[in-house]
């Protein structure tokens, strides 16, 4: 029921969803969605609001597990082993695939706080000096070290919104994830503030496997080198970015990517 | 006149400037070329009614302030109030009879010098009563009339039966502050009269207490008025014994609330914690002096202690501290549930545990808000009366062992009122001192708490 295009390079898939769907209640939010991720490339999620893309990628960390009424069928594995097995650890799954939401989501604590607050909780440094390296790293890695070099002690809320956005990027990079999911990273970010994430995910891939869900057709088109679009819960096709935006091979995605709807 | 009857001829006239103003209204309507004018007709009738009524409530109120001090003024210039005795209390005690014989309160008077005042009163007061009610009809009059003639068919009756209704609810709010600044003064003023007979500085800093109501008043003894066993009790009572329960067991109860208990429990656990809040004061002091005080007591014995007390310092503070559970856990339980999700999602997205989230992301960020519910309910357990009144002692302790008999502010303010000496003397005084620092401190805590809610709502808006 996916229109998977045929000329995609073999890649190793980092996580692989298989035929899963997901409920709310009696209401299925996705069905039957299957995919690879690959850690070379950056997979963009496109599709009009309310298609299930953010749901989906919610499970891929298990955060829809917040939310009491939320099932999910059929299964999503990290390096070959099913996330939504019993006994699986969801905190050490969630330190693997990390999450940057819509809005930045900042702690009320002091930036130094924010990103040493993964390390601590996951006992990745010994002592301050190891801290204070993995703080530098992630904010190097996160081009926010510049930024903020002098004022590590000052509250994270008091950062501007993209600035704000890049220390949650940091703050996800700091517990060393193999996988980083990000929800409409940009959705509340300005022009400037938009292009250096966007930068700045094009300097993450390939070191982490980096899914992104977008509104913006433009965004997906520059950061993304796979894209697969989403439609009322299902995914109807998949395939390189250019390939989905230049030519698709379904009505329905050619409908949405020439803004018939959406 | 009695007030009901006045109340009722006030809404019969605005009853009756309503109906005409309206009346009047209808015709503008009915002779305007498009039948629609800038205010309904019941606007109009609002503003008459209320130009009648209102003048004339402010007059009769403002008339029931003066309207005794203008009759007793006639009555002691009548010629049998030449007879009466000079000054004090036995002057006042027969112009009261008198006037309960006139007013027909009662039937006859005690002191026969009395029962000559009587008619004079009779005539004064029916004499003010007339004047009164008939100032109040013309002023209703004066104004029903002023209002009904500037009815018009363009008339901006609307905006100005709003601004009528504001001004009402202004007055409205302005009576709780009035009242507060009222109480303030009334509080300073006694308490300047105590400080005129004991220094300020024996009072704060003095270590002793124990004012003798019986004591030659006008030479008190300052050593005896030594505040400080009060103040210590009072804290060590209300602050430290009733929040090491409260705040540890209000805020668990908050964070199970929020973040653990499903919903259909919540919704059972909820309001039995506000149930607690509901819980009259003086019960909780039967609790605490019939239950938990001898249980204390026996505990101790068992335990060694030589001759408990059965007043206990802890007995009090462990039921004050049940009692504000609830102050501290809905302040909590609010902060916590404002916290925004993301700020939750961000966290367990980190792979937090729901109590690293809970223990490092939601309580610091709903520090402020915690905080301040422990503030308010320290300013009431230090305030709170009935419990310790029942189950603390009167006995002024400087002692750190919860065990032993202490006494608090409150419970002082109680017994130096009730106690046998004049209103006078300073021993009565020292309650009005006492109530003074006790206001100004609970006004200090509740103004810093709501500053600090005030601080921390900004932060997530």
């Amino acid at each position: 029921m996916t229109l998977v295009h045929d000329n995609l390079e073999q890649t190793e898939a980092k996580m692989s969803a298989k035929d899963v769907s997901v409920f709310y209640g009696d209401k299925k939010a996705i069905d039957g969605v299957s995919i690879d991720i690959p850690t070379e490339y950056v997979t963009a999620f496109i599709g009009p609001s309310g298609c299930g893309k953010s749901t989906f990628l919610r499970t891929l960390n298990r955060m829809n597990d917040t939310i009491p009424s939320a099932r999910v069928e059929g299964a999503i594995e990290l390096d070959g082993q099913d996330i939504y097995r019993s006994g699986m650890d969801v905190v050490q799954l969630r330190a693997r695939v990390g999450m940057v939401f819509q809005k930045p989501n900042p702690f009320p604590k002091s930036i130094y706080e924010n990103i040493s607050y993964g390390p601590k909780i996951h006992g990745l440094a010994e002592g301050k000096d190891e801290l204070d390296a993995i703080v530098e790293k992630s904010l190097r890695r996160a081009g926010l070290w510049e930024e903020v070099k002098d004022r590590l002690q000052d509250s994270g809320t008091a950062l501007s919104g993209g600035q704000q956005q890049r220390l949650c990027i940091a703050r996800a990079i700091a517990v060393d994830p193999e996988v980083i999911l990000m929800d409409e990273p940009c959705s509340a970010l300005d022009p400037i503030a938009t292009a250096k994430i966007e930068e700045l995910i094009a300097e993450l891939n390939g070191r982490y496997a980096i899914v992104i869900v977008t509104h913006s057709m433009q965004q997906a088109a520059r950061v993304s080198q796979r894209t697969a679009f989403f439609h009322l819960g299902k995914m109807v096709e998949y395939g390189r970015t250019s390939d989905i935006f230049t030519n698709p091979l379904e009505q329905r995605t050619q409908d949405y990517i020439t803004g018939r709807y959406g | 006149m009695s007030p009901a009857i006045l109340f009722l001829l006030a809404l019969g006239l605005g009853l009756a400037g309503w109906l005409a103003a309206r009346a009047r209204a209808w015709t503008f309507r009915r002779e305007s070329a498009d039948g629609r004018l800038p205010s309904l007709p019941t606007y109009h009738a609002w503003y008459v009614a209320l130009w009648i009524v209102l003048p004339m409530a402010a007059f009769i109120a403002l008339w029931s302030a003066i309207a005794p001090g203008l009759v007793t003024q006639q009555v002691l210039a009548a010629p049998a109030a030449a007879e009466l005795p000079e000054f004090g209390f036995q002057r006042q005690t027969m112009l009261n009879e008198a006037r309960a014989v006139a007013t027909g309160a009662s039937n006859a008077v005690f002191n026969p010098q009395a029962a000559a005042l009587v008619e004079p009163y009779r005539e004064a007061l029916s004499h003010y009563n007339v004047i009164g009610i008939v100032v109040a009809l013309l002023i209703a009059f004066l104004g029903g009339t002023f209002a009904f003639l500037r009815l018009k068919p363009d008339f901006a009756a609307r905006t100005r039966v709003e601004r009528i209704v504001m001004a009402i609810l202004l007055g409205a709010s302005l009576v709780a502050i009035l009242t507060t600044i009222g109480i303030f003064a009334s509080l300073v003023f006694e308490t300047v009269r105590f400080f005129g007979m004991v220094s300020p500085l024996d009072f704060l800093f003095g270590t002793h207490w124990g004012p003798d109501p019986m004591a030659n008043a006008a030479n008190p003894d300052a050593s005896r008025y030594g505040a400080i066993p009060l103040f210590w009790g009072t804290l060590f009572i209300g602050a430290i014994i009733a929040m090491v329960v409260a705040i540890p067991l209000g805020l668990m109860s908050a964070i199970y609330l929020t973040q653990y208990a499903n919903p259909a429990l919540r919704k059972w656990i909820k309001p039995a914690l506000e149930i607690l809040a509901g819980v009259p004061t003086v019960v909780y002091g039967y609790f605490a002096a019939l239950t938990i005080a001898p249980a204390i007591r026996d505990l101790a014995l068992s335990l060694g202690a030589a001759n408990p007390s059965s007043e206990s310092a802890l007995a009090a503070g462990l039921v004050m501290g049940v009692m504000i559970i609830p102050f501290v856990s809905s302040m909590a339980d609010d902060s916590i549930a404002a916290v925004p999700q993301a700020m939750r999602d961000g966290s367990l997205a980190m792979g937090a545990t729901k109590s690293e989230t809970i223990r490092r992301v939601l309580v610091p960020a709903a520090l402020p808000g915690i905080v301040a519910g422990i503030m308010l309910a320290v300013s009431r357990a230090i305030g709170e009366t009935m419990i310790v009144v029942m189950a603390a002692s009167t006995a002024a302790n400087l002692s750190a062992n919860p065990l032993e008999a202490m006494t608090t502010v409150t419970v002082q303010i109680v017994a130096m009122l009730t106690g046998e000496g004049s209103f006078d003397h300073p021993a009565t005084l020292s309650a009005f001192a006492l109530g003074f620092v006790l206001f100004m401190v609970t006004l200090g805590l509740n103004f810093v708490a709501l500053r600090v809610v005030k601080r921390y709502r900004e932060a997530y808006e």
